[in-house]
């Protein structure tokens, strides 16, 4: 055998991992990995900023439940990744980011482009690695997969010094892992799954509340299974939309602080709850004491330290979710009576769900000025057959997009929930593209969040990855502008987004088709013909400057207190 | 309360960074914090001594058992747990009735005298929290130049369960 360098161990290792996708900004720590790069099978994209690249690895991840794999240089290249570090860990997102370093000798001298990054990363990483000696890469790099798959995934970066890249050693193929403290529990408690599903089957007004872990165990089925067969209502968290199917009558839609008026009251009104990967956010418990203050409290979770960290629980269940809802459903199948007692017995709780429906259903008034409800459900009825992917920024775009939007597939939603990351949509729709070359994947966008990553126009017009972005431009930072209209007395302060780019001539420049709608009529031709082009498009659509999100739970009040106009 | 976190972690550098991450990242008190190799040398062992109600608690061995490089957490409740501390001692005297009267009350302690001067006396005591508390007590009127605390060791006993 023959020693090879750590570049080249490198990228065999992630040859192995069937990693087939690197998004990557290269620079002086890196240039010897960059170097071998084209010898080998992963194609790499070249972003225009180190933040894209992991948001970008994060939309792949999210896409296809691979995990994602970013590549900078030192310094400023690893500082860049904090904020996509910071994205997927919140929300949960199996990523290996890989960070140069200046060489061994210099770690501690402020050397040209050092930056402490695995100190800098440790609160927002599941877990990094600092390489000291080319022989500890390959088994480092293969923990680092094996940590941010499993479990409860998230982001795991590696720094890699110069020497160690050009060091040479021989390569041992499939070194054993050595990792004695992380052993993720994923098999329910068959006695507390056992408990559980006797209070369900005993339930008068019970509700699934669904968060993104569903989507992460790839557990829709089971749920859609479950939840059809004892006809129990589904509401799920932002993260979790596309978990169960928004078109069957049993869905609330999202809960929490821009929730559906009947979610947040089915879920206050419960007697018993059962969450699902799902973690009790703030945005969607409100009041944490007024939350399903009457109901038992049933939580599936793979992360022990989301149980009960918010809201006590009456009975935990530590495990995968698609194993619990697994066993869930074997104990349904062998007791029929009960099924169909619990399935017939919920009657009068559905009936009372379809009132609170009817009363106040998600709602706008379309007038001469484009709304931008308007335009996301002609998003979606253009897009019904076509199986698209849907990323946003972070704001009003975001919950228009996940209020009005109706949602039928997983890992079909692109959306920075825990973090609210302005300007995610565009580059994690580019790792979706990538991921998805045929499919149409689409960004629904803000004047202002767009701008936060814009210059990945030039990335997605190099490699033809033809994203649709849709800005709803309200000329505003919208969603703090509507906090200032409601809680500051309209005191407008610095959300006036006066110095916009013409967006049409910024899609232009950068070799995009720029389109724009500024009256009602013209929104669906316009979309039309950007769904029909071939490559990358960018819409700009001027809707009503202070629309609101409705409805509004405002902060730290109980859910059910709703601002419904 | 007060508990005592008894953790194992990989002797790797960076982890006890990641510790003391933990607790300040999320707001937990440490009061004090011991750390050294066990027999193998690959792991060691770290004393948290800690301060919170039974669901902080929870939450503190639930977040440090989630680390990747923690091996093992116990929370060492009073019955099941042996804890010592060590203090070392400085003080300023002379020969005579005063520095009689203190290597008296040192032996009390089942202190030892490290360092006899002409004018300094450096003194060791061992023992649990309450009795290291009531010697400084005791010792107190006594010029204190320096002291050096320890903060808590403890071990889980056998055949005791926690």
């Amino acid at each position: 055998m023959k020693e090879i360098s750590g570049a080249q161990i490198l990228l065999e290792v992630l040859q192995e991992q069937g990693v087939e996708v690197i998004f990557g900004y290269p620079g002086g720590a890196v240039i010897n990995l960059y170097d071998c790069l084209p010898d080998y099978s992963c194609r790499h994209f070249l972003v225009r900023h180190e933040q894209a690249a992991v948001h970008a690895a994060d939309g792949y991840a999210r896409a296809t439940g691979k995990t994602g794999v970013a590549l900078v240089t030192s310094g400023p290249g690893a500082t860049n990744t904090v904020t996509g570090l910071a994205t997927a860990s919140m929300d949960s997102i199996p990523m290996v980011v890989f960070t140069g370093q200046v060489p061994t000798p210099l770690i501690g001298n402020d050397a040209f482009q050092e930056a402490d990054i695995v100190g800098i990363s440790r609160p927002c990483t599941k877990h990094n690695f600092l390489v000291k000696r080319v022989e500890d890469l390959e088994r480092i790099i293969n923990e680092a997969f094996h940590i941010a798959g499993s479990g409860r995934p998230g982001p795991v970066l590696i720094d890699l010094p110069k020497d160690v890249i050009a060091g040479k050693c021989l390569k041992k193929a499939a070194t054993k892992t050595l990792l004695k403290g992380y052993n993720p529990n994923y098999a329910g408690h068959p006695g507390q799954i056992q408990r559980a599903m006797e209070i369900i089957f005993k339930a008068k007004k019970p509700v699934f509340y669904v968060g993104g872990g569903v989507v992460l165990a790839d557990a829709a089925k089971e749920l859609t299974e479950l939840a059809r067969s004892l006809r129990i209502p589904v509401t799920t968290t932002l993260m979790g939309l596309g978990a169960f199917p928004e078109d069957d009558e049993l869905s609330l839609g999202m809960l929490g602080m821009h929730g559906t008026y009947r979610a947040n009251m089915a879920v206050t009104e419960s007697d018993v709850l059962v969450a699902l990967g799902a973690r009790f956010d703030d945005r969607v418990t409100g009041r944490v004491d007024k939350f399903a203050a009457d109901a038992k409290i049933i939580h599936i979770d793979i992360d022990p330290t989301s149980i009960s960290k918010n809201v006590s629980v009456d009975i935990p269940i530590v495990g995968d979710v698609a194993d619990v809802l697994g066993k869930m459903l074997d104990l349904m199948k062998s007791s029929e009576t009960e099924t169909k007692a619990c399935a017939g017995g919920h009657d009068a709780w559905l009936a009372e769900v379809a009132r609170w429906r009817d009363l106040h259903k998600l709602s706008y008034q379309q007038d001469d000025i484009i709304k931008p409800q308007f335009v996301v459900e002609k998003i979606g009825e253009l897009t019904r057959d076509k199986n698209p992917i849907v990323s946003t920024e972070v704001g009003q775009n975001q919950m228009w997009a996940a209020q009005f939007f109706t949602f039928t597939e997983p890992r079909s939603w692109l959306t920075s929930g825990g973090l609210g990351t302005m300007g995610y949509g565009l580059p994690a729709a580019m790792g979706a593209q990538v991921a998805f070359p045929e499919r149409l994947v689409i960004d629904i966008a803000g004047d202002g969040s767009i701008q936060m990553n814009s210059q990945e126009l030039a990335t997605v017009v190099q490699y033809n990855l033809p994203v649709k972005v849709i800005i709803l431009n309200n000329g505003y930072l919208g969603m703090v502008r509507q906090w200032q209209e409601l809680f500051f007395d309209k005191h407008y302060s610095s959300t006036t987004m006066d110095h916009a780019p013409d967006f049409v001539k910024l899609a232009d420049a950068y070799g995009a088709l720029g389109l724009r709608a500024t009256k009602p009529e013209e929104v669906e031709p316009v979309l039309r013909q950007a769904f029909a082009h071939p490559g990358p498009v960018v819409v700009d659509i001027v809707v009503a400057a202070e629309e609101n999100v409705y409805p509004m739970v405002p902060a730290g009040e109980a859910i059910s207190n709703m601002l419904l106009v | 309360m007060k508990h005592i976190i008894s953790v194992l972690v990989e002797n790797e550098f960076g982890v006890l960074s990641r510790i003391a991450s933990l607790f300040s990242g999320r707001g937990f008190n440490i009061e004090s914090l011991t750390v050294a190799e066990t027999e193998d040398k690959t792991i060691s062992s770290m004393t948290i001594v800690t301060i919170g109600d039974d669901h902080i608690i929870e939450q503190i061995t639930k977040q440090l058992n989630k680390l990747i490089n923690v091996i093992k957490v116990v929370e060492l409740t009073e019955s099941v747990q042996m804890a010592r501390e060590m203090v070392l001692l400085k003080f300023a005297v002379n020969s005579g009735p005063k520095r009689l009267e203190l290597l008296r009350l040192v032996d009390v302690y089942q202190g030892r005298v490290l360092e006899l001067g002409a004018r300094s006396l450096i003194a060791e005591l061992t023992g649990e929290r309450a009795k290291i508390e009531a010697a400084l007590e005791v010792l107190s009127p006594f010029a204190i130049k320096e002291m050096s605390r320890t903060g808590m060791v403890a071990l889980a006993r056998d055949g005791v369960k926690n």
